[in-house]
């Protein structure tokens, strides 16, 4: 938020518009309204079960909200889903490997879905701590193993927007560490960034908070 | 940021990269695909026990209980069809990612159809034997099967996009599909009996050709929407 106050269209990237989504009898969230630049994290924060992967999942474009509008670029999201898509990786809940592939295997099916980096694989996965277990299948490596295997996916893909649900999950200090690491040179670079944890964050860098109840 | 050291991938990466994950996880996981093969062969060959070793009675029938396993076989294998990549979120990532979803729904079905109907048509000509069918009727039998179960990957494509999130969706399935079914059987039996008495039987054959061609020009479209509905 360099200039508050000042309207700086082309720096402007994602933006949410007066969004309310209801779940059954419940409101998850209702007005509510974020812009996001280059550089910068929007951090949605809130106890089990508040909606924030719903919330999550409704900027992602999964699901279309009841009221309100994303934007990306300027222009609903719903309007332009592949351009949209082209420039966003996406990190869930459920990580998107088959068990019974290998590491290997599930990342060069990856490839024909998204636009991969140019550079070679290996310095990611040395970095990721996976270099070692790419012949194994998905399914044998341990929780926090497989969390860093989609990691890579973060690396791989050259996206500006990055989304993630509970990046933190499973994983150890050292790849709780990584991750930080990793969203900081993301934003550092002038990407941009929506997660949703309830971990505290310490990253250096301009940070926007939407807290769900 | 640096798009430029990136390579995008074709439309044609998109759909190979989907069918040859799908055949890899099925080579790797073989009972998915030997389940509803044996179901075809145990049914269609335990009728000819049944109804005893009369050439003409089982001239007769061959092509309609070949035709009925066949279908019902591939109505079984329908349901895993979205479930595996719904439950491990390979479904959101195809449903996220920049290639057009009714490709990746095509591809879906292409790989369905490689695992659960290529098989069946393979081994169809050893059921027909055990029906005393001549040669020419295996032939017409081959090609009906081959058009028939590959529509049928493609049209039960949708109902398995519908049913995904329902606990029980394989008998909702199973209804929703049938109706859609139905000609395929209708005319591929129909087909099959007219070779079997040496009529000519392209105009069915011709049938289930133009309804293959309409499966793969407009299932993919409906399977893309019902994936989006399903999944939110």
């Amino acid at each position: 938020m360099s200039s508050p106050g000042k309207s700086c269209i082309p720096a402007q990237r994602l933006a949410g518009r007066d969004l309310g989504l209801i779940r059954g009898e419940r409101v998850l969230f209702r007005d509510l309204n974020f812009d996001l630049a280059a550089g910068q994290l929007l951090l949605i924060e809130g106890p089990n079960g508040s909606g924030k992967t719903s919330l999550l999942r409704v900027i992602v474009g999964l699901v279309q909200p009841q009221d309100g509008t994303i934007t990306w670029r300027g222009a609903d999201i719903a309007k332009q889903r592949q351009a949209y898509h082209d420039e966003l990786v996406w990190l869930g809940h459920r990580l998107g490997f088959k068990g019974d592939l290998t590491v290997a295997e599930n990342l060069r099916a990856e490839a024909g879905l998204r636009r991969m980096s140019a550079a070679p694989d290996l310095p990611v996965f040395e970095q990721l701590g996976i270099a070692a277990l790419t012949g194994l299948p998905f399914r044998v490596l341990s929780a926090g193993q497989q969390r860093r295997v989609a990691l890579a996916r973060l690396l791989r893909v050259k996206a500006v927007l990055w989304l993630m649900d509970e990046p933190f999950t499973n994983l150890d200090a050292g790849g709780q560490a990584l991750v930080t690491k990793l969203l900081q040179a993301h934003l550092a670079g002038g990407g941009t960034a929506v997660v949703a944890t309830h971990h505290e964050l310490n990253i250096d860098a301009s940070v926007q908070r939407i807290r769900l109840i | 940021m640096n798009a430029g050291n990136s390579t995008a991938p074709s439309l044609f990466d998109g759909l190979s990269a989907i069918v040859r994950r799908d055949v890899l996880l099925a080579w790797k996981r073989p009972g998915d695909v030997l389940n509803p093969l044996f179901f075809f062969v145990i049914v269609s060959s335990l009728f000819p026990l049944a109804i005893g070793p009369d050439a003409e009675q089982l001239r007769l029938l061959g092509p309609g209980v070949v035709w009925v396993a066949a279908l019902l076989a591939t109505l079984l294998s329908l349901n895993s069809l979205f479930l595996g990549d719904f439950e491990d979120g390979s479904l959101e990532q195809l449903l996220l990612s920049p290639q057009p979803l009714p490709l990746l729904a095509l591809a879906k079905s292409m790989a369905h159809w490689l695992i659960g109907g290529l098989p069946l048509v393979v081994v169809a000509p050893l059921i027909a034997i055990s029906f005393q069918m001549s040669v020419d009727t295996i032939g017409a039998m081959l090609l009906t099967l081959s058009l028939g179960t590959l529509s049928l990957s493609l049209l039960g494509a949708i109902g398995a996009a519908l049913t995904i999130g329902l606990n029980r969706g394989n008998a909702l399935l199973s209804l929703l599909i049938l109706p859609l079914a139905v000609p395929i059987l209708i005319f591929g039996t129909r087909t099959v009996s007219l070779a079997a008495t040496g009529d000519a039987y392209s105009a069915g054959a011709y049938f289930l050709g133009a309804y293959c061609m309409l499966a793969v020009t407009l299932a993919p479209f409906a399977t893309a929407v019902a994936l989006r509905i399903s999944n939110e």
